[in-house]
């Protein structure tokens, strides 16, 4: 039995559920509902920040770059980014698609959920500030410099799916081997693991804190995996997490999502 | 007029400026601007900041004028009211303020023109948007670790409202370090101005009610020391003062 909490449309609060991760599930009141049939509001209401280049692959692949300008030295501290309020979406919403982008990165992250504010923390005491997680697509329009905040790639409207629920802290047990896996259109495209991660759970939510403080309800990414699949108009992204559960959502071009918004 | 929020017998208070030595709060008591402890003048929503927006201070840190504006965000935990403390670590050698003016954004906005932005504008205050160089690494640079630290942007004292400032892009900016004036520019030197800005973000996305975007700072950045007082001033907006404390004082 999985505990976790979601947000339903019309209620201010999150509810507690069971989650019934095979069958994509929530148990409330005895009544079983699907994301998929019932609109589940995202259940983030903090700030969610992102971290660059967390995956040990992710970084291998830049390795010729790294000490070459702009960059000129491997990246020491937590390389982080925000996703602001604007691009948060819950899941089965509506991923827009700008006019003459042809592709968007799905950003497949493991979402750390904060329970009590966190300023300059252990890593040994880490795990105790976290709530839960939940699942994150962090979309992008594909980008190859690094070397300024991406703005205009990572902070447009709907561009943050997340959810469908917050699995408890303790249900998801250690968030180092955590199998993560992203389906377009049902096929298989990329493959991962929290095993894979430069700085672990705990470890990252330490460097963090060290330098600003992560208050409750905020929402730390531990990271996208290299070779994030590129989706187009149309598609339906589906991150799997173990023992978290899955986010679906449909890429569809911004007009039609301005219209679907506007229902 | 000059709003702020502060905390007074254990509680938050909207309040408004009496005269220069007293606040007025909305229960109607009047209390002194010493007796109160001053939080930004709003809770912030997103909250954006421009690197290099005046062309001098680009100069002044070996950059070119950018083509396109240079955007960072910041989160909720940067943030602190009028005369609040900013920790500067005991291992940076380089850590200076930037006086700013701020935007506060009134309304829901998406695909504004130049020639609408202003009808967007709730109103401004001041901004000091600290920097500790020797974070500075070279992803997505100004990397959170320079320019997201806690207690490192002081906003306030006031949210003037946007009728009070005839000409918001032509106001000067001065910031003083224990008296002695070391910074001095004009909003109107911004290379992106406000409508530019405001039409620039929301060509890509949402703008809130609540919003904030930091314009930039001119030339003059000098480094801050534990016990400095440092004030930032913008003409007409207001006077924004903090102490820079160790963080030795953290530890202990």
């Amino acid at each position: 039995m999985i505990l976790a909490k979601v947000k339903l449309p019309g209620s201010p609060v999150h509810k507690e559920i069971t989650a019934d991760l095979q069958n994509n599930k929530a148990e409330l009141n005895g009544q079983f509902i699907s994301p998929d049939s019932v609109p589940f509001d995202t259940p983030v209401t903090g700030t969610v920040y992102g971290t660059l280049l967390n995956f040990k692959g992710a970084l291998e692949k830049m390795k010729d770059q790294l000490n070459e300008p702009p960059y000129k030295g491997e990246p020491k501290a937590p390389i982080l980014y925000i996703k602001p309020a604007n691009t948060l979406a819950a899941y089965g919403s509506p991923v827009p698609l700008p006019e003459n982008t042809e592709y968007l990165q799905a950003g497949a992250c493991l979402g750390i959920v904060i329970g009590k504010n966190a300023t300059r923390v252990s890593e040994a005491e880490a795990l105790e500030y976290v709530s839960g997680y939940t699942v994150v697509n962090d979309i992008s329009i594909p980008h190859d410099s690094f070397f300024r905040p991406a703005i205009k790639e990572k902070c447009r409207d709907g561009f943050c799916p997340a959810g469908p629920w917050i699995v408890k802290a303790e249900d998801a047990g250690d968030p180092g081997k955590l199998g993560i896996q992203v389906f377009v259109n049902g096929e298989l495209r990329q493959k991962n693991n929290t095993e894979n991660l430069i700085r672990s759970v705990p470890r990252l939510i330490a460097d963090v804190t060290g330098f600003m403080t992560l208050r409750t309800g905020d929402v730390l990414l531990a990271g996208v995996p290299e070779d994030p699949p590129l989706v187009k108009a149309g598609d339906e992204v589906k991150i799997v997490i173990e023992k978290i559960g899955q986010l679906k959502n449909q890429i569809v071009p911004e007009k039609q999502y301005l219209e679907e918004v506007a229902k | 007029m000059k709003r702020a929020r502060v905390v007074y017998g254990g509680t938050v208070h909207s309040a408004t400026e009496k005269d220069s030595n007293s606040l007025r709060l909305a229960d109607g008591r009047t209390v002194s601007q010493e007796e109160v402890a001053w939080l930004p003048p709003v809770e912030p929503g997103t909250v954006f900041a421009l690197g290099l927006n005046y062309a001098d201070h680009a100069k002044e840190l070996d950059f070119n004028a950018p083509a396109e504006p240079l955007v960072f965000l910041k989160g909720p935990n940067t943030f602190i009211g009028h005369r609040g403390e900013t920790v500067r670590p005991s291992d940076v050698t380089y850590m200076h303020y930037e006086c700013e003016l701020a935007v506060l954004i009134g309304r829901q906005a998406r695909n504004v023109s130049r020639e609408d932005a202003y009808n967007y504008v709730a109103g401004y205050t001041v901004a000091n948007d600290y920097a500790l160089r020797d974070y500075l690494e070279n992803y997505y640079r100004p990397n959170l670790r320079v320019k997201n630290r806690d207690t490192c942007t002081p906003l306030g004292p006031w949210f003037v409202d946007a009728s009070d400032i005839a000409d918001p892009m032509n106001l000067s900016l001065r910031t003083y370090i224990n008296g002695e004036l070391v910074q001095e520019g004009n909003t109107k030197d911004m290379i992106f101005s406000i409508p530019y800005l405001i039409e620039y973000l929301s060509s890509f996305m949402t703008l809130n009610e609540g919003d904030i975007i930091l314009t930039g700072t001119p030339k003059g950045s000098v480094d801050t020391k534990p016990g400095d007082n440092v004030v930032t001033e913008v003409e007409g907006v207001g006077r924004l003062e903090n102490t820079i404390i160790s963080d030795e004082a953290l530890r202990t």
